[in-house]
């Protein structure tokens, strides 16, 4: 179980102090299936990044029973003047496995052929996104946090991800965090609605999709 | 399974500057022509320019310390702390995107910089003086207790620095510009240049507050013995790099509720 209580996150601008998150109560059971819907700037993606523990809030705290990944998205996370393989064989030693036996899956996975000896700052970023996937199947963990990176790349990447993440692995929990509505009604069982640094959490997805759009509307 | 909350946070703490030392090696010598080599080589060749110019002008002849050894020891002194501050200095940007993952921390990027550094540093030094002693144009050093002892205080040191100065250059763009400054007037002063016996009395005092002094002459001490009165504290030593070592990691840890990974 993964669980944050009264989270407020603020960052220092030029005109002061901006409230990103306001008192955010969130529950992650093992096996459930979050989607997270906000406009861009929301604080989105940095809920993503206290849950994984990559941020720190500003007051709060964060309680992790289960192993969580970082936050997949496009880019980040990667050492760009390293290569794929560089890049795999560091997170695998962060996270305590042999990386020797996941060469050849993520190689596999990413399709990447020669590019995954290239360094990473020379990847599209689909290319980063499946890398970034590929290496988190690799290191398994019990709770995915999925920043976008699901809405980017082709058809066979989706197709991919749906049997890797959804089918293989649908014990596992997982967080997904999307302005775009498909993702997160094909994926999730339970959805939240970011409004002004404030979480609404609805058991139904259409109902959290009604109050998003009126929050978009206003 | 036996749980140790401390011994876990050691280990994982020892994995990731394991990755980070390796990552650091791959991105600044690469996997080309002798890469790994140059972590000792750089401060090698840097070591034995300045020692070869001291020796051509004939800095040898104003006094009875043998100049090639005298440059050694000096020099290496100053690349220990002065390579390690500078390589902390801007540290943590290259490195932000690996600061996604919730186990690297601010800290362990400064700690693997400088382990790499002092590991350069402290290879080239032993190897320089292994090989000059061998083919005798230095003296083999006297006591090598005293030169662990002192080196050790400056590895110390250098550590305490690396912090100071990684996590004040994260907050001021000013640090980095007035930090070449300070370590361009501090090589003189730390030592490299003189021996503390060589100064007036009155300027002695002043210059005995500098800590890095005291590990020099530590050092000398070891290389040449009694033939030089070497005026070394070391227990001042040690307490100026607590007290460094503790604001060091106080502005750390300050540094580390600001980072954000991008």
């Amino acid at each position: 179980m993964i669980s944050l209580k009264q989270i407020t996150k603020y960052y220092s601008t030029r005109s002061g102090q901006h409230c990103v998150l306001d008192g955010v109560d969130l529950t992650i059971h093992p096996g459930e299936k979050l989607g997270i819907l906000g406009r861009n700037g929301s604080g989105k993606s940095t809920m993503i990044r206290i849950l994984s523990g990559a941020e720190l809030p500003t007051s709060g705290r964060v309680q992790r029973g289960m192993s969580v990944s970082w936050p997949l998205a496009f880019g980040g996370a990667f050492q760009g003047s390293l290569t794929g393989l560089d890049n795999l064989k560091f997170i695998c030693r962060i996270y305590n496995i042999d990386y020797r036996d996941k060469v050849e899956y993520v190689e596999d996975f990413t399709e990447l052929g020669k590019f995954f000896r290239e360094p990473v700052k020379s990847y599209s970023s689909g290319m980063a996104a499946r890398l970034a996937f590929a290496i988190s199947m690799a290191v398994e963990f019990d709770c995915f946090l999925i920043d976008e990176t699901i809405s980017v790349g082709d058809v066979r990447f989706h197709a991919k991800c749906q049997y890797e993440l959804f089918e293989k692995r649908k014990d596992r929990s997982f967080v997904m965090v999307s302005h775009e509505a498909h993702n997160i009604r094909e994926h999730c069982t339970n959805a939240g609605v970011l409004v002004g640094g404030k979480l609404s959490m609805f058991s139904e997805i259409d109902a959290a999709y009604a109050y998003y759009h009126e929050s978009i509307g206003n | 399974m036996n749980h140790h909350p401390l011994r876990d946070a050691f280990a994982v703490q020892r994995r990731v500057i394991g990755a980070l030392l390796l990552r650091e090696v791959i991105t600044r010598y690469g996997r080309h022509n002798i890469g790994v080599l140059w972590i000792m080589l750089e401060p090698m060749l840097f070591t034995l320019g300045v020692s070869g110019l001291w020796y051509i002008g004939r800095i040898h002849t104003l006094t009875d310390i043998p100049v090639i050894a005298f440059a050694i020891t000096g020099y290496s002194s100053v690349l220990a702390w002065r390579n390690t501050a500078n390589r902390c200095v801007k540290a943590i940007e290259p490195n932000l995107a690996l600061m996604y993952h919730r186990n690297v921390k601010v800290i362990d990027v400064f700690i693997s910089r400088t382990i790499l550094e002092l590991a350069g540093a402290t290879a080239s030094f032993a190897v320089l003086t292994v090989i000059f002693a061998s083919i005798g144009i230095m003296k083999w050093p006297h006591d090598i207790a005293p030169i662990l002892e002192g080196w050790l205080l400056l590895a110390w040191f250098s550590f305490a620095l690396g912090f100071i100065i990684g996590a004040i250059s994260e907050r001021s763009e000013l640090i980095e510009r007035v930090w070449h400054i300070i370590t361009y007037l501090l090589f003189p002063l730390s030592g490299a240049l003189y021996m503390v016996h060589w100064l007036p009395k009155g300027m002695q005092e002043i210059m005995l507050w500098l800590p890095m002094v005291h590990g020099v002459e530590i050092i000398r001490h070891g290389f040449f013995g009694e033939v030089v009165p070497t005026y070394e504290n070391p227990v001042y030593f040690a307490l100026v790099n607590l007290i460094l070592t503790l604001i060091g990691l106080a502005l750390v840890k300050e540094c580390g509720r600001r980072v954000q990974p991008q």
